[in-house]
């Protein structure tokens, strides 16, 4: 008998780590496909690094979802028995890793993000989330260095890399728009000084991208269209495929552990 | 067993010093007190509870290491030990003594420099091979074989060394 999904009381503090922790789970388990498969050792090692702060992060994430909700989930049932449309991950962090240039500019734009997101979080109201920003801010700046090295090695490269990493910035740029929206209950949390107005980093986010970009010779689209939906549940076919293959061991053996 | 008669400051040190024993899993040279991940340990009657602070937030050897502190209180006669794991403030690079650098950099890995001031995006290093001595050396990855490292490579004696990170 497969395990069944959890209930969730996304109470507002529930549901804001919840997101956060859903995000850095879905792109740690992203980037944790390419161990065994990148272009060089180096990049293998690199990739697999970053997964592995993004999956810590997504830990205490979760185990704060599981204090504020005060039942009886912990960070496993929310990892291993929430089901696609009880996930709350930015749309762009589940799309497929495609080639080298698609997982690093997806890293870029995020990283970019996260990285003054979690800076902004550290003098957040409560003191857990305030704590986990501080150690996330730092890796964050981390990986933004290393995504940000790439993109101007692509870029600045053959023209080969130059295209993909061109077409990569051009494929993902709508899931962008994602990462600055907010809904009512976040809104109540900005105005009581727990969380950040992701909205207030945007001039910030692209002047650090465009910095980058333009040393890497390629460009930023026009801002247009963007899609929606991931915070609230409403997800690309791509998360269902990659949540079969995280959850598949709890979902078959029910309370497995090693 | 620990007797109660026995002065509270000496059954503290007592506790810290075998908390302090205990060595990082993934770099066996330094103990969790050169690290600075060794925070707190506090006494309550007998029992023991010690504050440890991870250094990456994904790092596989956290665990391992409150295991064996656990195991080291109880082998020095406290019973129940806990152990306590704290984020705020932020591990970093700065509390790692002096003794740690030293212990480091004769194992073969080249300690983390001084300051943890955030830098550019593109910061410049420059690094001594702890092997030759040289200051002729790069960057060959961001990443090295653990959370801490990233992986250099000297251009003098040719040999490639680990970097504990600056963080």
């Amino acid at each position: 008998m497969p395990a069944a999904n959890i209930q969730v009381s996304e109470t507002p503090l529930v549901l804001y780590a919840l997101r956060r922790a859903d995000d850095a789970l879905i792109l740690g388990h992203r980037l944790s496909e390419w161990c065994g498969h990148a272009p060089m050792l180096e990049e293998d090692m690199a990739l697999s690094n970053i997964a592995l702060d993004l999956i810590g992060q997504a830990r205490e994430l979760y185990t704060y979802a599981a204090k504020a909700e005060g039942k009886d989930n912990d960070e496993d049932k929310l990892a291993y028995l929430r089901d696609v449309r009880q996930y709350r991950n930015l749309l762009l962090l589940e799309q497929p890793n495609g080639d080298f240039a698609q997982t690093l500019v997806r890293q870029f734009f995020y990283s970019a993000f996260a990285d003054l997101y979690w800076r902004a979080m550290m003098i957040s109201r409560d003191t857990t989330l305030a704590a986990i920003a501080a150690k996330s801010e730092k890796e964050s700046a981390y990986h933004l260095r290393h995504a940000s090295e790439w993109i101007i090695r692509l870029g600045d490269g053959t023209d080969e890399s130059h295209a993909r990493a061109q077409a990569a910035i051009d494929h993902l740029w709508a899931f962008t728009g994602e990462m600055f929206a907010v809904d009512e209950g976040e809104r109540a949390l900005i105005h009581a000084d727990i969380a950040v107005d992701p909205g207030s980093l945007r001039g910030r986010w692209l002047t650090t991208l465009s910095g980058v970009v333009s040393e890497a010779t390629l460009e930023l689209p026009q801002t247009g269209w963007m899609q929606q939906g991931g915070r609230s549940g409403r997800h690309s076919e791509h998360l269902g495929h990659l949540l079969s293959e995280l959850q598949s061991m709890q979902r078959t053996f029910p309370g497995q552990t090693w | 067993m620990v007797t109660v008669l026995e002065p509270h400051s000496e059954l503290r040190q007592r506790a810290w010093d075998a908390a302090a024993s205990v060595v990082d899993p993934e770099i066996p040279v330094l103990t969790i007190a050169d690290l600075g991940v060794l925070r707190d340990v506090v006494l309550d009657g007998d029992h023991v509870e010690v504050a440890i602070t991870p250094t990456y937030s994904g790092c596989p050897a956290m665990n391992m290491i409150a295991l064996e502190i656990e195991v080291a209180l109880e082998r020095a006669g406290f019973r129940t030990p806990k152990v306590r794991t704290v984020l705020s403030p932020a591990w970093t690079t700065d509390w790692m003594s002096e003794e740690g650098r030293r212990k480091l950099h004769a194992y073969g890995i080249a300690p983390p420099q001084a300051s943890n001031s955030r830098r550019a995006l593109f910061g410049e290093q420059a690094l001594t091979c702890p092997q030759c001595g040289s200051a002729n050396t790069e960057l060959l990855s961001e990443f090295g074989s653990t959370s801490c490292k990233a992986l250099w490579r000297c251009r003098t004696c040719r040999e490639p060394f680990d970097y504990f990170k600056c963080h």
